[in-house]
């Protein structure tokens, strides 16, 4: 087990043109981590996961990897290893020649090659599956195949673009649990690239969520979830529903921010963007679907959102309730599934209310588009 | 069992009256546009050259002495050898070879630059003004290169006037002008094959390869060469048979002393009025090209369906 290399990116800017596809990037990634870049289509991660790799030098800032500048060392002299969204196994060879083709590029023996990708293909569960060609495999195989392969050249730095995009939802779901527990099996930096926020959230010790080249936010998958940023993360990241409002007033690191339909609301103000908020402000205050509840009688109106049911939908685990809420977009509520028959009636109007510790609130800004 | 399934499909996809045409028109083409054509030069071949008033008499028997006078000329003691034209033989297959190997090697930078700089508009730019010449037709093409190489052509002109050479070479008596006509001419058919393969070829391959270490001496032989195999030996291919069945550009490009086979065929048919050699000589080329072509794709592991890719 080694402790793992740290990789530093200070003020990465990278342009295209006139396009900026990554402004002003500071990240700094521990040793040993999973990192995880999460973000939309085009915001930028791939490109930085490229800055890393060297396939492509910023146009502003610095890359470390293991505190040495990377500036003008090209990816073949870089200690880190990509896998890439299509894997882009060599199709014409063998397994076996796949995993150990950067000892063939060192100029291993055939012998000494034969026997490392034995053993990667023993760690990978493909034990004696060497002299199959690619196309022989499973999409689950071949991305085991992927790994292997870009960790036989025993880098401290693992680049991973999306790997996981092509398979099937089950697949994708067991393979999130394999990575991770190679990754801490190698104990190596593992750097990943994904918009899928499970993945993100489940693998990762750290996040840096993105929006068009910015990242919004750097923190553990369970602050960004429970504290966000930013509205874009509060809405990207989970599901969340968000309420437009002015700034009332403020005590301390809560809120109460005056809405068009739902009246009055307290919140917390999130840690991010304490201080930053006054009174009269445009603000959003974001509930997750399963922090609201129905609310007894007597609840604290700063607490309550009074809405009418659209539909009722059964999931299974639990019942998603649709009510109207604040300019055409609807609330969802989502109540656990322990036996009830339903929850509610359409067109009926209901009382919910929400902990103000489970409610956030921050200056106004762009959502993630749906 | 397989066959049967792809006849079925086949007539699924392109129901029954299309597809009883398209295969009408294959099965045409194929075998009255080159197989029964091909058959009556092969019948030729083993023919007396008889005058007609004794064509199918009992004169006309099949012979070997066609294929005989290639090996051992006019001499039917068989002591000698046709040393003439089996020197011409050998030469203008090897001088094939030649062209064919020198055109690989001249494609496949360009072919490996267009294909991986994939849809640009200047790529698409670059593939017109390569296609655009091909509409001048060959022979013109042809004598063009002869004034080009001529004494006082521009090439002679350029190399004299930069001092190069004080005197004005001889291409055309040195068959530098051949050759380079014979590989000007069919260029295309082995830029497109390979231009084709290795536009399919997925640039992350590269990249993985790349980021693994390996040298771009390294990833052209075990990344972009072995993709685009195929490619090459169906442009080879091409390139070798035209190149050895020329007849343009040796007739207008070819030195005074330098035949090519094909010139023998010609005199053969045209000036002796020997169909019955003719036909032997040209079946004997149409036979060696095709051994030639087999063992080639033998040697580098390539099967007839790759070459339909």
């Amino acid at each position: 087990m080694s402790s793992g290399v740290a990789v530093d990116l200070e003020n990465i800017t990278i342009r295209f043109g006139d396009f900026t596809a990554v402004k002003d990037a500071n990240v700094n990634i521990n040793g040993g981590d999973f990192f995880s870049f999460l973000g939309p289509s085009g915001c930028g991660k791939t490109t930085i996961l490229r800055a890393v790799s060297g396939f492509l030098e910023p146009s502003e800032g610095r890359v470390l990897i293991g505190g040495n500048d990377m500036a003008g060392i090209g990816p073949n002299k870089r200690p880190t290893a990509l896998i890439f969204q299509n894997l882009a196994l060599f199709p014409l060879m063998k397994v076996w020649e796949n995993i150990s083709f950067s000892m063939e590029v060192a100029g291993a023996s055939a012998a000494e090659r034969r026997k490392r990708a034995d053993e990667l293909l023993d760690m990978i569960a493909l034990g004696g599956q060497g002299d199959k060609l690619p196309s022989e495999l499973s999409g689950g195989q071949k991305q085991r195949v992927a790994i292997a392969r870009a960790l036989c050249a025993n880098p401290d730095v693992l680049l991973l673009d999306e790997p996981l995009s092509a398979l099937d939802l089950k697949l994708r779901q067991h393979m999130r649990t394999e990575l991770r527990e190679i990754q801490q099996r190698v104990g190596i930096t593992f750097i990943y690239i994904t918009h899928d926020q499970g993945e993100a959230l489940t693998m990762s010790d750290n996040v840096a969520v993105m929006k068009a080249g910015v990242i919004d936010q750097i923190d553990t998958g369970h602050n960004i979830y429970d504290d966000p940023a930013t509205p874009f993360v509060a809405s990207f990241v989970g599901e969340n529903n968000v309420f437009r409002g002015k700034v009332k007033s403020i005590s301390g690191n809560e809120a109460v921010i005056t809405t068009n339909r739902s009246g009055d609301l307290l919140s917390r103000i999130t840690p991010a963007q304490v201080g930053k908020l006054a009174v009269g402000d445009d603000a959003m205050m974001f509930i997750r679907p399963e922090a609201l509840e129905l609310a007894p009688r007597d609840a604290d109106s700063k607490t309550t959102i009074s809405a009418n049911v659209i539909n009722e939908e059964f999931e299974g685990n639990s019942f998603s309730v649709f009510l109207q809420g604040d300019g055409g977009k609807q609330i969802k509520m989502s109540v656990p599934n322990l036996g009830q028959d339903r929850i509610s009636v359409r067109g009926e109007n209901l009382s919910l209310r929400y902990d103000a510790s489970n409610a956030v609130t921050m200056p106004a800004g762009e959502l993630a588009s749906e | 069992m397989k066959k049967k399934m792809i006849f079925s499909d086949f007539f699924k996809n392109n129901g029954v009256v299309m597809g009883c045409l398209l295969i009408g028109l294959v099965s045409f083409w194929l075998i009255f546009l080159i197989i029964l054509p091909q058959l009556s030069m092969l019948d030729y071949s083993f023919r007396f050259n008889l005058p007609p008033a004794e064509v199918g008499g009992p004169k006309d028997v099949y012979t070997l002495s066609n294929y005989e006078h290639l090996i051992y000329g006019s001499d039917t003691t068989h002591q000698t050898y046709n040393t003439v034209d089996l020197k011409v033989f050998v030469r203008t297959i090897i001088a094939a070879m030649l062209v064919t190997i020198f055109n690989i090697f001249l494609c496949y930078p360009l072919a490996y630059f267009l294909g991986q700089s994939k849809g640009s508009g200047f790529v698409r730019l670059l593939v017109v003004l390569l296609i655009i010449p091909y509409w001048i037709n060959e022979i013109l093409r042809a004598f063009a290169l002869r004034i080009i190489f001529g004494d006082s052509g521009l090439l002679n002109e350029a190399l004299m006037f930069l001092h190069l050479t004080s005197e004005p070479i001889d291409f055309i008596r040195q068959d530098i002008a051949l050759y380079a006509g014979l590989g000007y001419a069919y260029i295309l058919l082995m830029l497109f094959p390979m231009y084709n393969v290795i536009e399919s070829l997925d640039r992350n391959q590269i990249e993985a390869a790349r980021d693994m270490g390996a040298s771009w001496m390294r990833i052209h032989r075990r990344i972009v060469i072995p993709h685009a195999k195929p490619g090459i030996v169906s442009g080879a291919t091409m390139v070798f048979m035209l190149s050895a069945g020329a007849l343009a550009a040796p007739q207008i490009l070819g030195g005074p002393s330098s035949l090519w086979f094909t010139q023998l065929v010609y005199q053969w048919f045209n000036d002796s009025l020997n169909w019955q050699q003719g036909a032997a000589y040209a079946i004997v080329l149409l036979a060696s090209t095709i051994i030639i072509v087999l063992t080639v794709m033998k040697i580098f592991k390539v099967n007839m369906g790759d070459i339909g890719k």
